[in-house]
């Protein structure tokens, strides 16, 4: 007992240290280019298989996902439970976008830029409608209003054959993410989400989650952060939904579920609200982690439920609490 | 006409379902002021431990004796959840409950797939299936004992929080936790209970949904509990009465939709309701609008 204390303690520290150099924005840079030369040499070298690469670049997604989804549930406290409906709109919209301007765009960097910011657009004014009512209600409700859009979202993608084909699936997406492409879309995206919740807006947004009264008597506009809060955390999931049309190149309703939403949310629970560090930490575990162990895969939601509910009784700050 | 007539007795059928298990929601946000996103999963084990006592002893049971036994089951399931998952956490932020009860939810489902598989168990007719003749209208008698049962149900629930000692403690508690408490109400007994009671109606629902739709599996839960919570929110979340009234009119709105417009778009629909519902009266129908004070 005494040694696994003395373990985690010089865990603790190491992190501590880490997190203390990485303070510099020059660590940060070298610390993120490098890993990407890393990666990049091991896939170009064929060291990684093809199922690899994916993988890596479904971690990427997720890390996309779970981080937006802190922006509405660590950063600003509101349950959202229909993230993956976001990331589907940005999915379908993106893909559709792509299958359209295939022939006359042929630079794929070109192509995805063009067909995520659309989808971006999209999911904006889609949560822009959601949210505009439903931020008004406290966070319960919210919570069930998100989940209920989640469903009309997914009852219409299922339903529209003409546009989506339905239950069947879209397929034929062309398949133009590869490994930098997904990895500086994430650096960027994790970049502009943490700028802006170290800036003026993001900490307006930090004081409606600790007290929603007093930071509406200092003069903060509440609706209209809470609304910013989460069209930018849905803007985001689209752009985690294009990255995985592009590489998966089919997408079907099943994708975006509300299991989908529950997997990015225990994500974000497990590596602690208002955490980003640990989002990424939790996103890589535990996307690696069902891939790893297959036999697990029954288990799946068993573990990650029960992982919710202990951490919630026992430790609520999430793995990496607040060391950032 | 006939066919309306035939539609509105399966909208009581269902909407008696609804209201059973959005009582449950309802007394449970009235006590501790938290959405039970279990509550669905309770009306999945109500319906499977219906079946285990229906079909897996080596003698038959009445019908009632089933339904009876199978409500103090999954009750006694509910005061478990309560006192593992809920009760740390009674003064705690409160999405951390919500998350825990989403997690509670999750676990449910997973442990009744792993226990029971993930082949829907067939649950044949209990009762005879011989239909009442009403002049040209034949009702399943399934039906008919839904309808009845359920509203006895509601009526007994009603006494009970009107007129007895433990529910004028209810309704003493789901106004002032603490005032209550300070009047010598013991608290903890008092939640206990009204999960004992919201869980045993919610099985009761699954009973009965199992029973009309003959299929009982993991997922049994999930559709219909979301329905009856938003029949909880259209009455007014944390009254018995809205959510009764609620339940039958989600059931009216849905069999219509299903039987006149379509049958692909009900859920889109019914979940476009809730949002309706919230946008223009976030308290529910019956629901009083409370400003949050400092």
């Amino acid at each position: 007992m005494k040694s696994l204390k003395q373990i985690l303690n010089t865990i603790n520290t190491y992190v501590k240290k880490f997190f203390a150099i990485m303070k510099k924005p020059l660590s940060m840079v070298i610390f993120v280019v490098s890993i990407f030369i890393i990666l990049l040499i091991l896939i170009e070298s064929n060291a990684f298989s093809r199922y690899f690469t994916t993988l890596i670049i479904l971690i990427l997604v997720m890390i996309v996902m779970s981080t937006s989804l802190n922006i509405a549930t660590g950063f600003l406290g509101q349950l959202h439970l229909g993230h993956a409906a976001f990331m589907g709109i940005g999915a379908y919209t993106a893909s559709l976008i792509a299958l359209a301007l295939e022939d006359s765009i042929t630079n794929p960097l070109l192509l995805f830029i063009l067909s995520t910011i659309v989808a971006m657009i999209v999911a904006g004014i889609a949560s822009l409608l959601v949210g505009t009512p439903a931020l008004r209600l406290r966070g319960d409700y919210l919570g069930i209003m998100t989940l209920g859009f989640g469903e009309i979202v997914k009852t219409m993608i299922t339903n529209l054959k003409d546009i989506t084909n339905g239950a069947q699936g879209l397929y034929g997406i062309p398949r133009i993410m590869d490994f930098p492409i997904a990895y500086w879309t994430t650096v960027l995206v994790v970049l502009v989400i943490y700028l802006f919740m170290n800036s003026r807006h993001g900490r307006a947004i930090i004081s409606i989650k600790e007290d929603e009264i007093a930071s509406e008597s200092v003069g903060i506009n509440i609706t209209k952060y809470k609304l910013l809060g989460f069209v930018l955390a849905s803007m985001f999931a689209a752009v985690g939904g294009a990255m995985f049309a592009f590489r998966i190149g089919f997408l079907a309703p099943v994708n975006f579920n509300f299991l989908k939403s529950v997997e990015i949310f225990v994500i974000v629970i497990l590596g602690g609200m208002g955490s980003l560090s640990g989002s990424i930490v939790a996103s890589i575990v535990l996307v690696s982690l069902p891939e790893i162990l297959r036999s697990l895969e029954d288990y799946r939601f068993l573990l990650y439920s029960t992982l919710l509910i202990v951490m919630m009784l026992f430790r609520p700050q999430g793995l990496l609490g607040h060391k950032e | 006409m006939e066919l309306f007539i035939n539609q509105l007795i399966n909208a009581l059928n269902i909407g008696s379902i609804y209201a059973l298990v959005a009582i449950g929601y309802s007394m449970v946000y009235g006590i501790i002021k938290l959405i039970n996103f279990a509550h669905g999963e309770i009306m999945m084990f109500g319906a499977y431990f219906a079946f285990i006592f229906a079909f897996s002893l080596p003698f038959q049971l009445p019908f009632l004796v089933i339904v009876l036994l199978s409500m103090v089951s999954a009750g006694i399931i509910g005061i478990l959840i309560e006192r593992i998952a809920y009760r740390k956490l009674r003064n705690a932020p409160r999405i951390s409950a919500l998350i825990t009860a989403i997690g509670v939810s999750l676990f449910l489902q997973n442990l009744a797939r792993l226990i029971f598989g993930t082949t829907p168990y067939v649950m044949k007719p209990i009762i005879s299936t011989e239909p009442f003749q009403v002049g040209v209208f034949s009702i399943s008698r399934l039906t008919v004992l839904t309808v009845v049962l359920s509203i006895i149900a509601m009526i007994l629930l009603s006494l009970f929080v009107r007129n007895t000692k433990q529910g004028k403690a209810m309704r003493a508690v789901s106004e002032d936790r603490e005032a209550a408490s300070l009047m010598g109400i013991h608290i903890n007994k008092v939640i206990s209970i009204t999960f004992l009671i919201g869980s045993a109606l919610g099985a009761l629902g699954g009973v009965f949904y199992a029973m009309a739709f003959t299929q009982i599996q993991s997922t049994l839960g999930i559709m219909p509990g979301l329905k009856a919570f938003i029949a909880a929110v259209f009455g007014g979340i944390g009254n018995i009465t809205g959510a009764m009234i609620g339940g039958y009119v989600i059931g009216i709105i849905e069999t219509m939709t299903k039987a006149y417009i379509s049958s692909k778009w009900v859920d889109a629909i019914v979940f476009g309701m809730l949002i309706l519902i919230l946008l223009f009266r976030p308290a529910g129908l019956f629901g009083k609008n409370e400003k949050e004070k400092v």
